[in-house]
């Protein structure tokens, strides 16, 4: 390995996420126990866990929405612990956050939850240009019809989607997806699968897909990490991860689904 | 062991001490951040605007209605007392003064932090913990200077513009009451009402509205964008706005009035 221009490079390719011996407590409660994790250019990683185990908390980190106690984090070459407001602010765009439930403007239309970040960060845009965006990301996710809707019309799984357009209208080059299959039904869980795998192709981002769901690690993920009592239980392809003889992740497979 | 049960009782009552002075320190904090944010680019001109509407149009309803309500039946109180020393003609000059001095300022305040800062608490919490604040700050825009600055700046400005125009509408009411009993023509019934008014009545009560108003919004916005603990949170920031608000306004009355009087001395 060396190191240049503050990121961890290695034979796998350039890491675009790098978090070596990250804690975070909150009070009493230690949720991360240093964590390390990198994660390559173009490849979705799924960090699979028991409720409560830091999932989220380590996507926080990540988008720099939460601050680690201890451990380094960078992404795209950025420390996440020194990075001034306005490195920030420019990195931000760059990064993808599908939030757990959406988390859509509820005052605003579709359009204007999707024209929102797009307006302020390409204040350049022509009108023809922002709708011209807002029309292809809908296309993308399928939900062209629904640009006139407010969130509250769209279903669990059609927000969702309009969570990841949102996203995607700035074209991030990071995607982190919180529980994106999270209290939806099979048939639709896998609608988001599929999109995820679509977003990975075609708009070439690099991802951590954070979830419970098995289907949702099997189905998306070219790396899979169990995460247990805040530390990387295993890591590996899906197969390697599961086949291994282990209790809580033998646990884990056993009470899900998929035999 | 009894000097175990002093200092737990002593913990226990210090507690809610340190807590409220901790309090009164993030406020002060945030408010900080309020000036420092206001005069950053860039500017949310629009959201500004679109905020006044919501805080002031909105409103005037309600403002007209407890307005009118309250010049009509201050004067409709005051009569039978005033008429005993045979001084009802001093009606409109006294129901004047205390509507431009103290009532309109007042009452339109306290109508502001019930229905403003119920609903910028409750707006601004339901966003903090369905995790709109996060999404906001992930696209790269300031949430503090989009959501905070633009109402604590819309209830600052509107809310002398709303005190201007509940104290019309009351010394409507007034009139009304005058007219009914005396038949005395609106041109006489200014003409009376506003001879004791001076220009610091005027202005100390424009003046304080706009404190009164960034005490709504400042309490308001502090309480919903701090919300925490999901559905039970938003309600208690909704709640706390308004009281506290309302709290900060009666203490702000009492100063004011006092500075007021020695100018007036």
């Amino acid at each position: 390995m060396q190191q240049q221009n503050n990121i961890l490079t290695t034979s796998r390719g350039e890491p675009v996420i790098t978090i070596k011996g990250v804690y975070k407590a909150f009070g009493n409660i230690k949720v991360l126990n240093g964590i390390d994790l990198e994660v390559f250019r173009g490849e979705n990683v799924v960090v699979l866990g028991r409720s409560g185990t830091g999932k989220s908390v380590l996507i926080k980190i990540i988008a720099g929405l939460l601050k680690a106690d201890k451990g380094d984090v960078f992404v795209l070459g950025h420390d996440m612990n020194t990075i001034a407001p306005k490195e920030l602010q420019l990195l931000r765009p760059k990064i993808g956050f599908s939030f757990q439930n959406s988390a859509l403007y509820d005052s605003m239309t579709v359009r204007e939850n999707l024209e929102f970040a797009l307006v302020r960060n390409k204040p350049h845009l022509q009108r023809s240009q922002i709708d011209e965006a807002v029309k292809k990301v809908l296309a993308d996710v399928q939900l062209s019809g629904s640009i006139n809707q407010v969130p509250s019309q769209l279903s669990g799984g059609q927000t969702k989607r309009i969570g990841i357009a949102r996203t995607l209208i700035l074209q991030p080059e990071i995607m982190l997806y919180d529980e994106p299959t999270a209290g939806l039904d099979p048939v639709t869980s896998m609608e988001i699968n599929k999109l995820i795998n679509k977003v990975q192709d075609e708009y070439k981002t690099t991802s951590i897909i954070i979830t419970h769901d098995l289907t949702c690690a099997k189905t998306t993920g070219d790396r899979v990490l169990m995460l247990s009592d805040g530390i990387f239980l295993r890591q590996g392809s899906f197969a390697e991860v599961f086949n291994a003889n282990d209790g809580i992740v033998k646990d884990f497979y056993d009470y899900n689904f998929i035999n | 062991m009894n000097s175990d049960t002093g200092k737990a009782a002593s913990a226990g009552l210090l507690t809610p001490l340190k807590n409220f002075f901790a309090g009164i320190y993030r406020l002060h904090v945030f408010m900080m951040q309020f000036f420092k944010q206001l005069f950053l680019p860039p500017y949310e001109w629009r959201e500004v605007v679109n905020q006044c509407y919501e805080i002031g149009c909105k409103t005037l309803p309600l403002i007209s209605l407890t307005g009118f309500i309250t010049g009509l039946v201050f004067t409709k109180q005051s009569r039978p007392s005033l008429s005993e020393f045979g001084a009802a003609s001093w009606l409109p000059s006294l129901v004047t003064i205390a509507i431009v001095r103290a009532l309109a300022p007042l009452v339109t305040s306290l109508i502001l932090a019930g229905k403003v800062g119920s609903n910028i608490g409750a707006e601004l919490g339901s966003m903090r913990v369905s995790e709109q604040i996060d999404a906001m700050e992930m696209t790269a825009t300031n949430p503090f200077k989009f959501l905070v600055v633009t109402r604590i700046l819309a209830c600052t400005l509107m809310a002398p513009l709303l005190v201007m125009y509940s104290g019309c509408i009351g010394i409507f009411g007034a009139y009304l009451n005058v007219h009914t009993n005396e038949l005395t023509s609106f041109r006489t019934f200014l003409h009376d009402a506003f001879s004791k008014i001076s220009f610091l009545d005027l202005y100390s009560s424009f003046i304080k509205s706009a404190v009164y108003g960034f005490t709504v919004g400042v309490i308001s916005c502090f309480k919903g964008y701090n919300a925490a603990n999901g559905t039970v949170g938003v309600g208690k920031a909704a709640n706390q706005a308004v009281v506290i608000s309302m709290f900060a306004i009666f203490l702000e009355e009492t100063v004011i009035v006092q500075f007021v009087n020695s100018f007036l001395r």
